[in-house]
């Protein structure tokens, strides 16, 4: 009887066991370039970013799913009603991968470093919400509150992108709290990531995670070996695939590609408004107008650029937030309709006529730009060719001009030698906040015309307003309303014409269990704690 | 051999004028996009199918052509009378010119030109004309070519500088500059050929390379290089044989200037 | 004696008139101090403004080189902007790896030319010329980056691909060299009086094209290393040749004038390495 129970007990073991996942195996991907810094502060690259997300321990966590923020190493928090003040309510017996304990002063000490004058990374920016010192209090180990010299919108999401780093340990960059820890880099070859013997969370059933024994991230920046690897096995999965690959790999393998639908990424173009660019003054007459963009922007295929550029994955862009974000998507937009017909009244009312087949502004100069986008990029490259075929038909010329990316950036953001651009937009945040300096005229990325002493344009006047409400309301509702507005107000000005919403499109082996990609990155690893390789030889694809 | 060579000459000349009236034999505009039928396979309307915009790949590669048969072969030529000039003239003379040009040549091959290419297109207007791109292109691919034949040239230079026949000339009053012409830089025809022949197939892909810098031949205009740069794909290792109609042009035309080029003194 | 150390200083020499002008180059060159970070929107103008003065430093050249020429007698040779790394070890960690793949990639290359230069020229037959022409001209025509992928495709060892790229320039002119030196009168009357191929080839044809053949094992030392670039780029091999590629894309100045004093430390080496070796060995040119 005894050794019946005992039997039992080891099948029931073993079969939520293998409904959970197995334990142990390695997890095979790449990164596209060498990281740049295993510190989790300074982080603004992609490979250092995907370092820390599965290193890091965060206090909140956004459900990649759900869009949502979910308590991580705080069990709970409050946001005073002034917006300024955060207390968090932190987990007990929390240790960090070399068996310091966590505690408040380890997020004392985290915030206070971040929020340091001379440390400049993107997330220490985001928590910058204005002049003054940012104070913590540390009200015991497991509770700590922070105030913020002025109010943070959205201030609790912020704190996913904040890895937590200890304060005491000997070896501060090889403590963590997220599931692994950095075990081995070997530089232009691979990063090895462990497994946290002292990772805090554990599944259903009571047993650690994460699942995984080790992850090894091989640095291989070209797209096509990456591709080749994993139809042979030596890689696990591909967290972002282009629409050409998908389409091959899905006719050999099916079940292994996967299309979130759009993601959060958009492609656009603009045209160069600076007012000391320079360009031709008529030309700067031209981008400056309304009717010219809006012109420019209803010439355009969209609907082409999906199916012929994108085979199908991806969606023609309504304005400046994809639908994927569903918090602050405007959904009363509408992407514009391709009638160059239209676009022909447009650009009359403007004086624009066409003369044969060559159109030309009310003083005679035929209309002719060019417009620069970075080389290498297969998909920009093709979209561009078939802008130019659109906007022909219209009589405009457009030049196609492919520049490498250092140069690409000098133009737009040094020089203004460029007439337009073609470029997208990788936003990793839901919040507008995010986004500040892109909308505020007076930002260095306000692409068309940055660093304006003041708007304008009435237009961007009425953006700096209500992008500055929105970041300082508090509430929810009156956000979203100001928010609305601005995305209504782009896609009336059309200072970016946005093309296309690109599917996220991933694919992930046949071995490995529990993966559900979506869209907000890390696509396909965003719960790698409960990741699991089934079976531990190269399969192929 | 000389069938062989006769059969150069005609393959050389049906490609030449095949693009020079590109615009009576392509049965659409290079530029036409069919967008309805991108990648495409070879159909009665289209010979060697489409490309992923929808475009004629045959048309293509009929104006591509002329591209890259002229403005390759030209800039070959550039390269190799520098690679004369700066070599076999070094070599001739000897001494502290030669040793002051073979350092400044090896200084040549060492720098990274790449940054002297992003200037120039820095110079240049973006709106600047097809023709314009091309010909900077190819002048510049020229002028920066000439180095390591040079260091060739040099050498054998310097070996025909002592040589019997030489001396010869020199004792019956023959001066230094038509000594150079007449005596030495016939014998120095092997590696002068061979610079010329390597130089058009380098300069045709060099070209479509040049495009990640702004320079080269933008869109929509074909060339040959930028037809090969299709096949650095992995999604191009089909079974999609008309891919690489260009390549097998490509081999035939620089397989026949060699063919034509080189004497067959072997075969005497 | 005297003569090697002329060279070593001429070297010297060389090597420092090329990191200054390398280093102008890039300082002149469009994108210089310019930083893919500056279009994070999420980034701060204070922020934007620290990087900007980050780059700044390097701007001006002749204090960067003094100071760079400075620190290197040290054995400092900088840190990378790109990777934040001292250049000293990733040259250390990468140019094994380079070293290997472009010596094998060269001697492959060589043995593959000399063989079908030979074979074309020795055999006397235009069809043997026609065919080593056409297997040259196809791998002449072949872009890097296509040779690159279809062995990888293959699993194929990359250094393979270098010497697809040296083969066929390093046939053309030994093909033509060679046949040139065939054709000379004494020796095709040496071969009409019944000399045997061999002694032909060891003590008539070789002396005559030596000279400029080992000119071209000079020059092939820098096609190989260019070809190396693009190999090791696309390829994922961690050498000198992906460090360098990546350095351009990135203007990292203290890499790239590191990188180019190396090339040109190889280049020179390999070419003065040759004349050097024609000398002693005596070759003459009819």
């Amino acid at each position: 009887m005894r050794r019946g129970s005992l039997a039992l007990l080891l099948f029931f073991w073993l079969s939520l066991a293998a409904a959970f996942g197995q334990s142990g195996g390695e997890l095979r991907f790449y990164l596209h370039s060498e990281p740049k810094t295993f510190d989790p502060l300074l982080v603004a690259d992609d490979a250092s970013e995907t370092i820390r997300y599965l290193t890091g321990g965060v206090l909140v966590r956004v459900n990649r799913r759900t869009q949502q923020a979910e308590p991580e190493l705080a069990t709970s928090w409050t946001i005073s009603r002034d917006g300024r003040s955060i207390t968090f309510n932190l987990r007990e017996h929390t240790y960090y991968s070399d068996g310091t304990p966590f505690s408040a002063e380890d997020v004392a000490y985290t915030i206070q470093r971040l929020m340091d004058p001379a440390l400049h990374s993107p997330t220490a920016d985001s928590f910058r919400s204005g002049p003054g010192t940012l104070r913590t209090h540390v009200d015991s180990p497991t509770r700590i509150t922070i105030t913020f010299p002025a109010p943070v919108a959205g201030l609790d999401k912020l704190f996913d992108q904040v890895a937590v780093v200890s304060s005491r340990s000997a070896n501060k960059k090889r403590a963590v709290l997220g599931p692994f820890y950095v075990a081995d880099y070997k530089p232009g070859s691979y990063v090895l990531l462990r497994r946290n013997p002292n990772y805090w969370r554990r599944d259903a059933t009571g047993r650690p995670l994460p699942y995984l024994d080790t992850v090894r991230l091989g640095i291989q920046p070209n797209r096509d070996i990456e591709m080749m690897n994993f139809r042979r096995g030596q890689i696990d999965l591909i967290n972002w695939l282009d629409s050409e690959y998908f389409d091959r790999l899905a006719g050999l393998a099916p079940a292994v590609v996967h299309d979130a639908g759009p993601g959060l990424e958009s492609e656009q173009m603009w045209f160069n408004q600076v007012a000391n660019a320079p360009i031709p003054a008529y030309k700067r007459e031209w981008f400056r107008s309304t009717n010219f963009r809006r012109a420019v922007s209803e010439a355009i295929n969209r609907a082409d650029l999906v199916r012929v550029v994108y085979g199908g994955h991806a969606q023609p862009a309504a304005g400046p937030v994809s639908p994927a974000n569903k918090l602050w998507f405007n959904t009363k937009l509408r992407a514009p309709v391709y009638d160059p017909t239209g676009a022909l009244r447009l650009l009359q009312r403007d004086g624009f006529r066409l003369e044969g087949a060559s159109l030309r502004d009310r003083e005679g100069h035929a209309v002719e730009f060019s417009i620069v986008t970075n080389a290498g990029n297969k998909a920009r490259e093709r979209m561009a060719t078939m802008i130019q075929q659109d906007l022909g038909k219209i009589g405009i010329t457009m030049h196609v001009v492919t520049l490498d990316f250092a140069s690409l950036i000098e133009r737009i953001t040094e020089s203004y030698n460029y007439e337009g651009a073609l470029l997208g937009t990788a936003n990793t945040d839901l919040d507008p906040n995010a986004q500040m300096n892109l909308w505020l005229s007076s930002a260095e990325n306000h692409q068309w015309n940055p660093r304006q002493r003041s708007p304008e344009t009435a237009w961007e006047a009425d953006i700096d307003r209500l992008m500055k409400e929105q970041a300082s309301s508090l509430e929810p509702a009156k956000r979203k309303a100001c928010f609305d507005r601005v995305q209504e107000i782009v896609v009336e000005q059309q200072p970016f014409i946005y093309l296309v919403n690109k599917n996220v499109l991933s694919a992930v082996a046949s071995s490995v269990a529990n993966a559900s990609p979506v869209v907000l990155r890390p696509q396909t690893y965003w719960n790698i704690e409960t990741l699991s390789v089934r079976v531990q030889t190269a399969s192929k694809h | 051999m000389r069938r062989v060579r006769q059969f150069a000459w005609l393959l050389l000349a049906l490609v030449t004028l095949a693009s020079l009236g590109a615009g009576l034999w392509a049965p659409a505009d290079y530029a036409m996009q069919f967008r309805e039928a991108p990648n495409f396979p070879p159909s009665h309307q289209h010979l060697l199918g489409t490309d992923e915009l929808g475009r004629d790949r045959f048309s293509r590669v009929l104006y591509g052509s002329r591209v890259s048969l002229l403005m390759a072969p030209a800039a070959a030529l550039l390269s190799t009378l520098l690679a004369t000039l700066v070599g076999g003239v070094a070599g001739y003379l000897g001494g502290w010119w030669e040793r002051a040009a073979m350092a400044a040549t090896d200084l040549f091959l060492s720098m990274p030109w790449l940054f002297l290419l992003l200037a120039v297109r820095a110079m240049l207007p973006l709106n600047v004309s097809p023709i314009t791109s091309i010909a900077v292109t190819f002048l510049l691919l020229g002028l920066l070519g000439w180095a390591a034949s040079a260091r060739v040239l040099c050498a054998g230079a310097r070996g025909l500088r002592d040589s019997d026949f030489v001396l010869q000339a020199r004792a019956c009053g023959l001066s230094g500059p038509r000594l150079l012409a007449i005596h030495v830089m016939p014998n120095l025809r092997p590696a002068l050929l061979a610079q010329f022949w390597i130089s058009i197939p380098v300069f045709i892909i060099s070209e479509a390379n040049l495009g990640i810098l702004g320079l080269g031949v933008s869109e929509p205009l074909p060339s040959w290089g930028g037809l090969l740069r299709e096949l650095e794909s992995f999604t191009s290792f089909g079974f999609e044989a008309w891919k690489l109609v260009p390549l097998v042009l490509l081999v035939l035309v620089v397989s026949s200037f060699q063919v034509i080029l080189s004497r067959d003194e072997v075969y005497a | 004696m005297r003569k090697l150390a002329r060279h070593l200083a001429a070297m010297a020499a060389v090597v420092l008139v090329g990191g200054l002008l390398s280093a102008t180059l890039v300082r002149l060159a469009p994108g210089f101090g310019a930083d893919e970070q500056q279009l994070d929107s999420r980034l701060s103008s204070e922020s934007i403004e620290a990087l900007r003065q980050a780059r700044a430093r390097d701007r001006n050249i002749p204090g960067f080189y003094l100071h760079y020429l400075g620190r290197s007698l040290r054995g400092d040779l900088g840190e990378s902007r790109t990777l934040n790394r001292p250049v000293r070890q990733l040259l250390a960690e990468r140019l094994p790896v380079t070293a290997r793949l472009v010596g094998a990639g060269l001697l492959a290359g060589w043995f593959c030319a000399v063989l079908l230069a030979l074979g074309a020229t020795m055999a006397r037959k235009p069809a043997c010329d026609l065919f080593a022409t056409l297997v040259a001209g196809v791998f002449l025509s072949v872009p890097a980056a296509v040779l690159a992928l279809l062995f990888v495709f293959a699993s194929a060892p990359a250094y393979l691909v270098i010497a697809l790229a040296v083969f066929p320039k390093v046939f053309s002119y030994t093909r033509n060299l060679l046949a040139r030196s065939y054709g000379l009168p004494h020796l095709v009357t040496a071969y009409a009086k019944g000399l045997g191929p061999l002694r032909l080839l060891v003590w008539h044809v070789l002396p005559v094209a030596g000279t400029q053949l080992l000119a071209v094992a000079g020059i092939s030392v820098s096609i190989a290393l260019g070809a190396a670039i693009p190999v090791e780029a696309l390829c994922g091999i961690a050498g000198v040749g992906q460090l360098a590629w990546q350095a351009a894309l990135g203007r990292d100045l203290p890499l790239l004038v590191n990188l180019t004093g190396l090339v040109t430390v190889i280049t020179l080496a390999a070419n003065w390495g040759a004349e050097l070796a024609g000398q002693g060995l005596g070759m003459r040119t009819a």
